[in-house]
């Protein structure tokens, strides 16, 4: 077969062979359904689910707690990060605090937030932006540091002004790196506001997620799962594509 | 001539030019005591083995690396006021670097521009002017290209080009065409003189090629290293324009024979 249709059908076949396998053993095995319910259950539970407005309440609130913490996420890391890189005594002094912050599993943090924030939306996007926050800083920490010094001195030669300067070199020599940092930060601030609605509070997916464990609705908890799934996907997608537009000469876009 | 009356029609002024990097027993004088005049319009080689100091003396005349001792003159006013490199001074020299330095995220025509927009040209007036200098030195075709699509040649004519927009009264270069092959190197730097003729800049260029040297310069300078300095000034009596052809004459290379002696001698 071509490659170009091996490429279209592998993908097909392996998820429907992973289906088949799936709901072959769920049969001969005789799983209960409340350990693993075969797909089509899943499926049906899925159907009854979007037709709900529940279901689009709570996903909106775990996207607005993702999205707002995302959003103050990359705005800290990338001031933060340029900040530093052009002045180093403040990152000499704030390094002590970095790495203890990177060295500290985030999600420990979680209660400690809904502590100090409450049980709203501001807890959750708070847990989100810290997630979030550490690897847009470290690659734009990274790459504002690395422009080349020759590239520096045609700047310099120009006497372009700072602002200048940060517009027509540092920014877009950066924007590459940065995206691809934040591409890895969105699905962070995904996970901080699930373990936020986890622990607290009575709304988005991750608070139905845990409702319907508690039901044992097991079919319905793998369709939140999905939809989970589903809305990480839509927001990565989003962001490479932010990537790919915003930076369209760089070498991880893939074109000359 | 006497020295005085010379001095107040020059471009160029370098005098008793030292360049120490470090200090203490780690110090390396990259370039010691080094006078210089260059008149105006005129094509002057910096030429010398590896680490002895040219690129720093470019550098320095450039406003790109402060002196230690001596001073750099251009049109009469100082590049360096102590460590702090004068504006104003350095305003109408512009310098071509060993790598072409264009950017990715602008096109051709926006790289060659950028000197115009810098200084705040407004849009139109920078493309049409980006334009019509990017003819002139053969990228008419490639101006919406992103520099990455363009060959090793091109690029090195773009950044020509962005030297050349602001119609500097100076143009440094540094080996600009070190790393381009033979046949392309003699192409560009061919144009690069007719370029330099037509608009009438005053042109200080590095290279360690003896022959590119004396085939471009009215003057080469020959530099020593260990310690950094100016061993020799030697005249190339060539009528302009020049052709490749040049080249094969007995006479250019009795002064190619020359300028080997006097690099030898310096060592």
């Amino acid at each position: 077969m071509p490659r170009n249709t091996l490429r279209t059908v592998l993908p097909i076949a392996s998820v429907s062979l992973f289906l088949i396998l799936w709901t072959v053993y769920v049969r001969t095995a005789e799983v209960s359904p409340f350990v693993l319910p075969p797909p089509e259950a899943i499926v049906a539970a899925l159907f009854e689910m979007v037709q709900t407005q529940e279901l689009w309440d709570h996903a909106l609130v775990t996207v607005i707690e993702a999205v707002s913490g995302f959003c103050i996420a990359v705005t800290l890391g990338v001031s933060l990060g340029f900040i530093m890189a052009r002045v180093p005594p403040v990152e000499w002094a704030a390094k002590p605090f970095i790495v203890l912050l990177q060295l500290i599993p985030k999600i420990a943090l979680a209660p400690l937030f809904i502590l100090w924030f409450g049980f709203g939306l501001e807890s959750k996007i708070v847990i989100a932006a810290a997630l979030a926050f550490f690897p847009v800083f470290s690659n734009a920490l990274q790459a504002f540091k690395s422009v080349e010094p020759g590239d520096k001195d045609v700047f310099v030669m120009l006497q372009a002004n700072p602002v200048q300067r940060f517009f027509m070199l540092d920014l877009p020599n950066a924007l590459p790196v940065v995206l691809t940092g934040a591409e890895v930060a969105v699905v962070l601030a995904m996970i901080g506001a699930i373990v936020g609605e986890f622990i607290g509070g009575n709304e988005g997916l991750g608070y139905l997620a845990v409702a319907h464990l508690q039901n044992l609705a097991v079919p319905e908890l793998f369709g939140v799962i999905v939809i989970l799934a589903l809305v990480g996907l839509v927001l990565y997608t989003l962001i490479g594509r932010l990537r790919r537009w915003f930076s369209p000469w760089h070498v991880s876009t893939g074109v000359a | 001539m006497p020295f005085d009356a010379q001095v107040m029609d020059m471009e160029i002024q370098v005098s008793g030019l030292t360049k120490i990097f470090g200090d203490g027993p780690g110090a390396v004088t990259a370039i010691e005591n080094a006078d210089l005049a260059l008149q105006p319009g005129e094509f002057v080689s910096l030429l010398g083995p590896s680490g002895c100091g040219k690129t720093t003396l470019l550098r320095i005349i450039a406003g790109l690396e402060a002196p230690t001792r001596g001073g750099v003159e251009v049109r009469g006013q100082s590049i360096w006021n102590g460590k702090t490199r004068s504006t104003k001074a350095t305003r109408p020299v512009s310098m071509m670097f060993q790598e072409p330095r264009l950017f990715p995220w602008f096109s051709v025509l926006d790289n060659v521009a950028l000197p115009l927009r810098v200084a705040k040209v407004d849009k139109k007036t920078r493309r049409d002017r980006a334009a019509q200098i990017c003819e002139t030195v053969g990228l008419k075709d490639f101006l919406h290209h992103r520099p990455t699509a363009l060959s090793g040649g091109m690029r090195q004519r773009a950044s020509l080009a962005r030297a050349l927009v602001t119609d500097p009264q100076v143009l440094l270069l540094d080996e600009p065409f070190g790393a381009l092959d033979a046949m392309t190197r003699d192409a560009l730097n061919l144009e690069l003189m007719q370029v330099c003729a037509r608009a009438k800049v005053t042109t200080m260029l590095v290279t360690h090629s003896i022959s590119e040297a004396a085939f471009l310069s009215d003057r080469v300078v020959v530099l020593a290293p260990r310690p950094a300095r100016i061993t020799d000034i030697v005249d190339m009596p060539f009528d302009r324009p020049r052709d490749l052809d040049l080249q094969q004459s007995t006479q250019f290379q009795a002064m190619v024979g020359l300028l080997r002696r006097a690099l030898s001698e310096g060592h």
